[in-house]
């Protein structure tokens, strides 16, 4: 019986497209891990994961709170008695201890400057699902949603694969350190509009991955006004929200409805305890709409993802446990400062700069001296040679539609001290390594002329940083 | 100043496919707005029209107490806390996906094998069945499904997928079976439409009717699949509940091992879940097990959209490894359901000669009361539906909610409460009854036992552990040792 020749026909669309987006190269990087991942005494040749965004600083803090917090769990003999009743909860609401922490503690992240309404917090099964959930209450399959590049790659799967929705990227560059300007948005509307294409929306990520810069103020007001303007909705995913280090503090959407007029019914927030807290594994992802219509909609679609109840039950105790929860932000922050300021010190002392940040779990490296031209060719050669020489996996920017070349995402808050000397180790001694075969036969090697020779290319020599003590290195870029 | 269209929101959003205007939800709302309570609201609706299954928490509780390290946040289990806190691997924990594979397979009396790398999570059954029709369908394409069906297949098969239902009825005239002939109607109908049919979706044990499907059925069901090369999905989520054991359970994993069947193993895949099995619907433990290594792959990635919370998965692999307490759990939980339905299938018949189909598993049993229905009609059967809520104080759930083709059956939950709430509901059931000539009369008509059968109830003096060892050991065997009691079913 002829089975397979008809068994393609069998599947459908959505799952026979690439639009799950794994072929993409974030993956690659991780494949890469994957099959060679490095430990400090098993594998201490292995590659370095740096490609994943987690926040693993504070974990000692969470423990410590937990073994003094035994009600918190369901399994627990003082937590048992609640086994049954928490078991059986699979009310799509979610158990209001639950919705009132987490509306607290999204209050609490954006310094109390803005209050959310438990009522309109709505489960989803992590950010994937909060993403995918929004779309399907916006937007119809073959209308789009605009969306800033750089961006988070796995949008395309989370934004568009079941529901049939495109992405038009919104470009950003470094020439103005990435912004999102009124003439980007409006050139992409017009384009999108001229090719018959119906844009639903907006969606931005704030504070950005992969720049790890927040929006600010009149920013944000350019955005609100802009769909305002076009009676578009306004998707803001604040995941990173409590991963601000340093100022300028974050500007929640949030806050700026509160400042100027606005259809509330077009703002919608996306959130999750993925980042800000450390827990991608709990899946708890967050719809917090201002619009009345879309909360019921989203509610009733988290029936597909709803968090688990023994992870609602643990979290509502932890986050609504105040002086915990402050003291947790104030460490997180401080950690986070100091990871980020280790590496990007550690970075600029052989000549590499990075996008100044001031949140998120990584750096948004700048790398474009090093290629041998400034194409996505060059971006991905430079990329393997990280991965295979360096023994470091990092993201290129073109996995996150940046469109100049030449940019890399390094996580740093992944992994503990010691880790990072050795990465930070790794990169000193590939820069150093990279001297030109010509260079030995100098006495005195002037670093001013020296080239780096990658597989025996050769690439153009860098400019002096005003900024850096560093004579001369070729992997430091001019920035201003 | 801004005046929102309806526009702004998507067709989904805006369509009626969320199916929360069915009444199946409007008891719930009547329930949810005067609950009963044992205590505090003791004239407050009863609710039986939730599938729960709530009778083994005891034996769960009490090896939790005993494995402090399935929790991460027990001062022993709180060194894994951060590795499960950031494990987000969409392939879920191998120690999960082994204790899940290994219990599926012993409430199939280890008849089956299931293989952990075939384990693909979702949010719940709910999650699983709307990835498997993402996976295998189009928009505008169709799934056959034999009635009465669950109702909430009505949003998760067709609501963001753009899918369709085709009903397959099924009648009481026969039992409900799931005939060859109203498959192939079915079919043809819509062939004739032009719709293309992806696969049948069956639920077995069934939901509402609590029944298994015969081996003969399943073997017909498979040969169909492979005939028209369309899929067949097989909703297993209540397969512990089976608490007779004659019929036997079989699942469709032992029918495509069977030497007589030619089936090709792409077309045939699994759903399962936890919520009933275990009575843990918080938890959201979903899976999808499909014989098609595809389908596998894209249900894997899309499972992203509703994995398994990684705190959950750690205490269920906790939970399932330990191979005395699942023999234990299984076993117990069998028991206490066949007491409970015996129990209240019994009392219904003898004390107002209500009678249910014949029914094998389940959390429900499937009431008969065409003969209470004025005119065989679907009004008729919402009017007496009103009447149950309102004046029998039950929530009960319509047939019409499941698709019934015929009027006058509602499915009743009997495991998600205790015994006093059990016998209330029987004792109002009975009340009401008695205040009704009319309907006394009619409930009259349709007995056929003889009267030394009957039971009076309020004279009996048996001790309850009695009486379930006696209804035990009747339904369990045919060949009990115990003389012929009243409480004895002919079983053959």
């Amino acid at each position: 019986m002829g089975f397979s020749n008809k068994n393609y026909q069998l599947l459908s669309k959505i799952a026979t497209n690439d639009q799950h987006g794994e072929n993409s190269p974030y993956f690659d990087g991780w494949k890469a891990y994957d099959r060679d991942p490095y430990h400090p005494t098993k594998n201490p040749q292995g590659v370095i994961q740096m490609g994943l965004a987690e926040n693993q600083l504070c974990f000692d803090l969470v423990e410590e709170w937990i073994r003094n917090n035994p009600q918190v769990s369901i399994c627990t003999s003082e937590g048992v008695d609640q086994f049954k009743d928490i078991a059986i909860y699979q009310d799509y609401h979610g158990l209001p201890e639950f919705r009132q922490a987490v509306a607290k503690f999204m209050g609490r992240v954006r310094d109390d400057r803005v209050t959310f309404d438990p009522d309109r917090i709505v489960m989803s099964g992590g950010a994937t699902g909060a993403n995918e959930t929004m779309i399907f209450c916006l937007a119809d399959p073959g209308d789009a949603f605009l969306v800033p590049s750089p961006y988070y790659p796995a949008f395309t799967r989370d934004l568009g694969w079941r529901t049939g929705v495109q992405l038009l990227p919104v470009d950003c560059d470094s020439s103005n350190k990435f912004k999102i300007t009124k003439s980007a948005l409006e050139v992409a509307y017009h384009k999108a509009q001229e090719a018959n294409i119906n844009i639903k929306g907006l969606i931005i990520t704030n504070p950005s991955n992969p720049l790890g810069t927040t929006l600010d103020r009149e920013t944000l007001i350019d955005l609100v006004t802009f769909i305002n303007e076009k009676n578009i909705h306004l998707v803001c995913d604040e995941i990173y929200a409590a991963t601000v280090f340093r100022s300028p503090r974050l500007v929640s959407i949030a806050q700026i409805i509160e400042e100027m007029d606005c259809n509330r019914d077009l703002i919608h927030i996306v959130y999750s305890l993925s980042k800000d807290m450390g827990f991608p594994g709990f899946r708890v992802g967050i719809v917090y709409s201002y619009n009345d219509a879309v909360v019921s909609c989203a509610r009733k679609m988290s029936s597909f993802g709803l968090v688990s109840s023994q992870t609602q039950h643990s979290l509502a105790s932890m986050l609504s446990d105040d002086e915990f929860i402050d003291k947790f932000l104030a460490e997180s922050s401080k950690r986070l400062a100091n990871r980020y300021n280790k590496f990007t010190k550690g970075l600029e002392q052989v000549g590499i700069s990075c996008l100044n940040s001031n949140a998120g779990l990584f750096l948004w490296m700048d790398l474009h001296r090093l290629l041998k031209e400034e194409t996505k060719e060059s971006e991905m050669a430079l990329w393997r040679i990280i991965i295979d020489e360096v023994k470091l996996n990092v993201s290129p920017g073109s996995s996150f539609h940046c469109l100049e070349p030449g940019w890399f995402r390094v996580c740093f808050a992944n992994m503990d001290d010691d880790t990072v000397d050795i990465a930070l180790k790794r990169i000193r001694a590939f820069v150093s390594r990279g001297k030109d075969v010509e260079a030995p036969t100098r006495n005195k090697p002037r670093r001013m002329n020296l080239r780096l020779s990658f597989n025996s290319r050769r690439f153009e020599e860098s400019v002096m940083s005003p900024h850096s003590p560093i004579p001369l290195s070729p992997l430091v870029r001019a920035w201003t | 100043m801004f005046r929102l269209s309806c526009k702004l929101l998507s067709k989904v959003a805006t369509s009626d496919g969320h199916g929360e205007n069915s009444p199946y939800f409007d008891g719930w709302k009547a329930y949810e707005s005067d609950p009963y309570h044992p205590i505090n609201n003791p004239e407050g609706v009863i609710q039986m029209g939730l599938a729960e299954n709530q009778l083994c928490f005891d034996v769960i509780q009490n090896w939790l107490m005993n494995n402090p390290k399935a929790s991460i946040c027990t001062p022993e289990g709180v060194d894994a806390f951060k590795e499960i806190a950031i494990f987000q691997d969409y392939h879920g924990l191998s120690e999960f996906r082994e204790a899940v594979a290994k219990f599926m397979a012993k409430v199939r009396g280890n008849n089956v094998k299931f293989d952990p790398d075939r384990i693909v999570m979702s949010g719940g059954a709910t999650g699983a069945h709307e990835m498997i029709a993402f996976c295998l369908a189009d928009p505008g394409d169709a799934f056959l499904v034999p009635t009465p069906y669950y109702p909430a297949f009505d949003r998760d098969l067709k609501w963001r997928t753009g899918v369709q239902i085709i009903p397959v009825v099924c009648k009481s005239s026969n039992n409900f079976k799931v005939t060859r002939e109203a498959i192939e109607g079915a079919y043809k109908g819509a062939e004739e439409a032009n719709i293309r049919v992806q696969g049948l979706l069956i639920t077995n044990p069934s939901n509402p009717l609590g029944t298994t499907l015969d081996r003969e059925t399943l073997k017909s069901l498979v040969r169909f699949v492979n005939e028209k090369n369309i899929h067949l999905v097989c909703d297993e989520i209540y397969a512990a509940t089976v608490f007779m054991s004659e019929p036997n359970y079989v699942s469709v994993a032992e029918i495509i091992e069977e030497e007589d069947i030619e089936c090709n193993p792409d077309l045939i895949h699994i759903v399962y879940s936890l919520s009933k099995d275990m009575g843990f619907p918080g938890f959201r433990v979903g899976i999808v097990y499909s014989y098609n290594d595809r389908v596998m792959n894209c249900a894997r990635k899309m499972s992203s959209f509703g994995l398994v919370s990684s705190q959950t998965q750690h205490m269920i692999a906790s939970m399932l490894s330990d191979e005395e307490f699942v023999d234990k759990f299984i076993t117990e939980s069998k028991t206490r359901l066949a007491v409970r339905q015996q129990y209240f299938s019994m009392g219904l018949y003898d004390q107002v000669g209500i009678r249910c189909l014949k029914s094998n598993a389940g959390l429900f049993v499937w009431m008969d009361l065409r003969k209470l229905l004025k005119e065989q009609t679907f009004e008729d059967e919402m009017a007496l539906w009103k009447v149950i809520i309102d004046e029998v104080r039950l929530n009960v759930s319509p047939g019409s909610s499941f698709h019934c083709s015929e009027p006058g059956w509602f499915r009743v939950c009997f495991a998600n409460m205790d015994d006093k709430a059990m016998e209330l509901a029987l004792t109002r059931i009975r009340n009401f009854v008695l205040k009704n000539k009319d309907i006394a009369l009619s409930l009259k008509k349709q007995c056929w036992h003889s009267s030394n059968l009957r039971l009076n109830l309020s004279s009996r003096n048996l001790s309850s552990r009695r009486m379930e060892e006696i209804m035990l050991v009747g339904m369990m065997s045919p060949h009990s040792p115990l003389p012929q009691s009243p409480l004895l079913q002919a079983r053959t």
